[in-house]
Parts: structure tokens; C-alpha cells; sequence
């Protein structure tokens, strides 16, 4: 998996091989899933005056959407009701604009705008967050080392999908940082 | 030390400093790149690439860094931006 993004105008552009778009649609596509479909949120403002949604006991939504208070369960809670609704809309609504972007036999993406940028940036980087916490990913890890423990194994090929992931924002943020 | 004594005429003042301004703090995680962190503290809060730099050390070497300061409300806004841009943050009344 070699995919990475370089600067194009004031955006950026990548090229990916069937194998890479299937992988990315589908990592994407998940937490999509996760945070509960295509139509999930809202970013209406009275969409918060309902109960107030309960904190996930699945760690990936738990990192997703993470609490606001740390010893505060209540305020916590009123913090959840009053944004965690638009916050899930915009984390589907990024990864939307990549489902959009990506085409599914692969090819060429070209971002050509700050907000497309940003948009793709945000949601390789909820992908990412899933998927090392799927992996309890730590400070430590050693990818490499991890991989030819057991290299055929399912979490070793999760592991070079961390690890591409990890490039490829890398590489988009070098674009992002240099539009300004 | 010694107590402080206390002027009638002092006490609004002294009330304003018993209310702490709330901090927002972002704490570290091994998920996160270096570089973004460091692009999104540019982003939210107009920092310079150096200061963003610095608080991205921060929170990387002691595992927190304050990134914003001021009302409950603010703090409550920030920590939504910096969930939405997938950083884990929590807002407190400094103490």
C-alpha cells in the first residue's frame, strides 16, 4: 500500500490502486456504520433537547465521541446532549465526502479545495482512531516488530492498514500545512 | 505566609478570583500524528506554528497541555471543535 497525497494547485491529489480504494471505502464506510448510518445526527439545534444520549461502553465510539468533563458524569452528560448530535453528523458527513471522492475500482482523487482537504483529513483521522484503538494501538508499539510476530495473521494485515493510513494523512498534512 | 486582610472595598475583586476561568485541557493519545495535532491547534485557535508546536510537545511529553482559557461556554465550544477534529479534550475550572 504506497498511496500518499501531493500537492495539486491549493489542494492535493492521490492516486489509488483498486486494492487501496476498497480498503479505505470500507474502513470508512465502518465507522460510518459505527456512529449509526448515512443518516446519523443532526445539526439541527433543537435536535439536543432530547434525553440525553448515553456514553458508548464500545471503546471506538467512546474515543469518537469522547466525554468533555472527566470527573463530572452530569455535566458531561448535559455537554453530550447539547453537541454530540451535530458532532456525529459532521464525522458522516466527512466521511461522505471521501465515499464521494474515492471511486471504487480506484484512481485518481483530486482535492481541490481547503475544506475538501479538511474534510478527508478528519475522517483518515477517525478511521485511524478506530482502528488503533480496535488494535489497543499504544506509544510503544513497534508496527514492524508487531507484524513479524505473526505476519500472516489478521492483526498483523490490520496493522499494515494502520500504518498506510498513518502515511497517507501524514502526507496530506504536508499538503494541508503549506496551503495554509 | 499570612492571611490576606480582607477591605470591604476589595471584595468584588476577591469574589471575581474565588471563580476560577475554566481551561480547556487536550490530552495525549498514541493515535494521533505529531504533525496534525500540531495543524489543528493552528487551525481552532489562530496559534503560531511555533506555539502550536510547543503544546503539541506538551501534550505529547506530559501527557496534557491547557490549549484555551476563559468562560464555561467557550471551553464547552472548544472541547466540541477538538472532538470534532478527533483529539481527546476536556474542559475544568483551574485550580
Amino acid at each position: 500500500m504506497t498511496a500518499h497525497f501531493r500537492r495539486r494547485g491549493a489542494g492535493a491529489a492521490a492516486k489509488f490502486s483498486p486494492a487501496e480504494a476498497g480498503i479505505l471505502r470500507q474502513a470508512v464506510t465502518e465507522v460510518m456504520e459505527l456512529l449509526g448510518g448515512p443518516e446519523a445526527g443532526s445539526d439541527d439545534p433543537l435536535g439536543g433537547l432530547g434525553a440525553a444520549p448515553e456514553p458508548s461502553t464500545d471503546p471506538v465510539l467512546g474515543r469518537l465521541l469522547p466525554d468533555g468533563y472527566r470527573d463530572d458524569p452530569e455535566s458531561a452528560a448535559e455537554l453530550r446532549r447539547l453537541t454530540e448530535s451535530s458532532l456525529v453528523a459532521e464525522k458522516v458527513r466527512n466521511a461522505q465526502a471521501v465515499l464521494a471522492a474515492l471511486p471504487e475500482a480506484g484512481g485518481s482523487v483530486r482535492l481541490g479545495d481547503d475544506e475538501s482537504v479538511e474534510a478527508w483529513l478528519r475522517a483518515l483521522n477517525d478511521v485511524r482512531l478506530a482502528l488503533g484503538t480496535r488494535l489497543d494501538v499504544t506509544e510503544d508499539l513497534d508496527i514492524a516488530e508487531d507484524i513479524d510476530g505473526d505476519p500472516d495473521s489478521p492483526r498483523a494485515y490490520a496493522l499494515v492498514v494502520y500504518d498506510w493510513l498513518g502515511y497517507l494523512q501524514e502526507t496530506l498534512i504536508r499538503c494541508a500545512s503549506v496551503a495554509g | 505566609m499570612t492571611a490576606p486582610v480582607l477591605d470591604p472595598v476589595q471584595r468584588p475583586e476577591t469574589a471575581a478570583r474565588r471563580d476560577p476561568p475554566w481551561i480547556t485541557i487536550v490530552w495525549n493519545d498514541p493515535v494521533n500524528l505529531m504533525s496534525y495535532v500540531t495543524l489543528v491547534f493552528q487551525r481552532l485557535f489562530g496559534y503560531s506554528r511555533e506555539k502550536a508546536t510547543r503544546l503539541m510537545l506538551d501534550v505529547h511529553e506530559k501527557g496534557r497541555a491547557v490549549v484555551s482559557a476563559g468562560s464555561r461556554e467557550q471551553m464547552e465550544h472548544d472541547v466540541a471543535r477538538l472532538h470534532a477534529a478527533g483529539l481527546w479534550a476536556t474542559l475544568q475550572q483551574d485550580s
